[in-house]
């Protein structure tokens, strides 16, 4: 009988740290933690199309990485996509099927829809069997109309006319299923996404500072950066500049006396 | 025999299909839950893996979603290269063989239903481990266990197609009323020689029961 070799596969993602982690954490060694979004994204469908919005901090534990993260990700240019869970997973998995999508789209000679994004997503993430942490939520403006799913780390899809994810999902979805109606208004949809993300900026401590909206409708995409920002600090009320000379500092002798006999430096702009 | 990881999409559920005389009858809840939180209140587990052969969803949604949408390809392929489409025991037969080959890693509870002419109406059951069973009809997910008494008392092999809708209606709405992972609304769909009628019962328009 032959003696079996280890083949070592580039393929797939390598659990051969793991032991040694586990090894390390009882030792009392602090694994560094991945940076999440917390996060509160949302997605609703209105009359003329489809309207995403996102909270804009990122969190690492306790600390805030990032005020003002992007969170809606282009995958088209009529598609768009919010991300909630690991920031780098969000990131590099929407970057890499945005680039699959436009290459889909100059293949078949026709703008990319927005079922195609979502298929290619959910098949990524089931493939890596939900070790991939993203949370996403993909809306657009396509050939056969607005649409708009919510995708989870394991592959799971829905198809919902208002969707909320992320840590504040709940406090987002209370807003939803109190004030969404069929058919509003482009106006009335903006705000009602503006209000859910504050709800969960307010109410969630993973999620804070701005909002971004997304609004995507026939032949047009309005990316509204910051379209609110409810956070901004205020002016402080005293100045706290020190005066020139406050701190003492230390000269060595011979560059002392050096200094004596030169002339002044000419700090003259 | 897995279960389902932290954090995984779960459709808690109540499924069943039924079979008369010329055609099924498929029924199921519309929750979808992530741990104690209801992700989709209004999910449809009734999916088309084909013209008259539809499958009811249960366990992890992630799976059951990948698994149908693989049956579908195979289903598609099936029909573009024999010219005629394909019975519903090779519908069950493709699942199965997913179901069984990747017990493991999978957690899926799957019914499949439809009608074709040459078997005429048929339902088949895949549990958790992979077996198949062609049944009358067939009950599952975790809000089966509250009415398998219900079925064995109710069920006859000569009821109409009314009485077989009736029969569903009232048997998701009890098994939604005592699972918690079961609730939402009714879809159904009865499949016959000549397509595919859909069906839909709001929450508050549920059979009369007791209730407490």
């Amino acid at each position: 009988m032959t003696p079996h070799t280890e083949q070592t596969s580039t393929a797939g993602f390598k659990f051969d740290n793991v032991k040694r982690n586990q090894l390390l954490c009882d030792k009392g060694y602090k694994l560094a933690s991945a940076t999440k979004t917390g996060t509160t994204i949302v997605g609703l469908i209105f009359k003329d199309g489809v309207v995403l919005g996102a909270d804009t901090r990122a969190t690492n534990g306790p600390i805030v990485a990032d005020k003002n993260c992007e969170k809606i990700h282009y995958i088209a240019p009529n598609i768009y996509c919010c991300g909630a869970g690991t920031a780098a997973d969000t990131e590099f998995t929407t970057n890499m099927i945005s680039s699959q999508i436009a290459l889909h789209s100059l293949t078949t000679g026709r703008d990319a829809r927005v079922v195609t994004a979502m298929t290619m997503l959910k098949q990524h993430l089931f493939r890596h069997q939900g070790h991939i942490g993203a949370a996403l939520i993909v809306g657009g403006y396509d050939v056969s109309g607005p649409h708009l799913f919510n995708i989870y780390p394991h592959g799971s899809t829905d198809s919902l006319p208002y969707v909320t994810m992320g840590s504040g999902s709940l406090a987002a979805m209370s807003m939803f299923e109190s004030r969404w109606r069929s058919q509003m208004s482009r106006e009335d949809a903006i705000e009602l996404v503006k209000d859910a993300i504050e709800a969960g900026i307010f109410n969630d401590l993973g999620s804070g500072s701005n909002v971004d909206v997304c609004v995507l409708t026939k032949g047009n995409t309005e990316v509204l950066r910051n379209y609110a920002r409810p956070n901004e600090r205020a002016v402080k009320e005293q100045v706290y500049t020190f005066n020139r000379g406050t701190t003492e500092f230390y000269v060595p002798r011979a560059a002392a006396q050096a200094a004596e006999a030169a002339t002044a430096m000419d700090t003259s702009a | 025999m897995s279960t389902l990881k932290p954090g995984e999409v779960s459709m808690g559920t109540t499924i069943m299909a039924v079979e008369f005389d010329g055609g099924v009858v498929l029924g199921a809840d519309s929750r979808t839950t992530t741990g104690a939180y209801i992700a989709n209140r209004v999910t449809d587990k009734l999916t088309k893996v084909h013209d008259r052969i539809y499958c009811c969803r249960s366990g992890s949604a992630a799976d059951t979603q990948a698994i149908a949408d693989i049956v579908k390809y195979h289903l598609d392929m099936y029909t573009a290269q024999h010219g005629e489409a394909p019975t519903v025991k090779v519908a069950a037969s493709l699942f199965q063989e997913i179901c069984y080959q990747n017990k493991g890693g999978l957690m899926a509870g799957i019914i499949i239903a439809g009608y074709d002419e040459r078997d005429g109406a048929s339902v088949y059951d895949i549990p958790l481990g992979g077996s198949l069973h062609r049944e009358p009809f067939s009950v599952g997910g975790s809000g089966s266990s509250y009415i398998y008494g219900y079925c064995d008392k109710v069920f006859r092999p000569d009821m109409t197609k009314e009485e077989c809708v009736e029969f569903v209606k009232n048997t998701v709405s009890l098994a939604m009323t005592r699972d918690g992972s079961s609730g939402g609304v009714v879809r159904l769909a009865v499949i016959d020689k000549d397509g595919v009628e859909r069906m839909f019962v709001p929450g508050n328009q549920l059979p009369v029961q007791y209730l407490g």
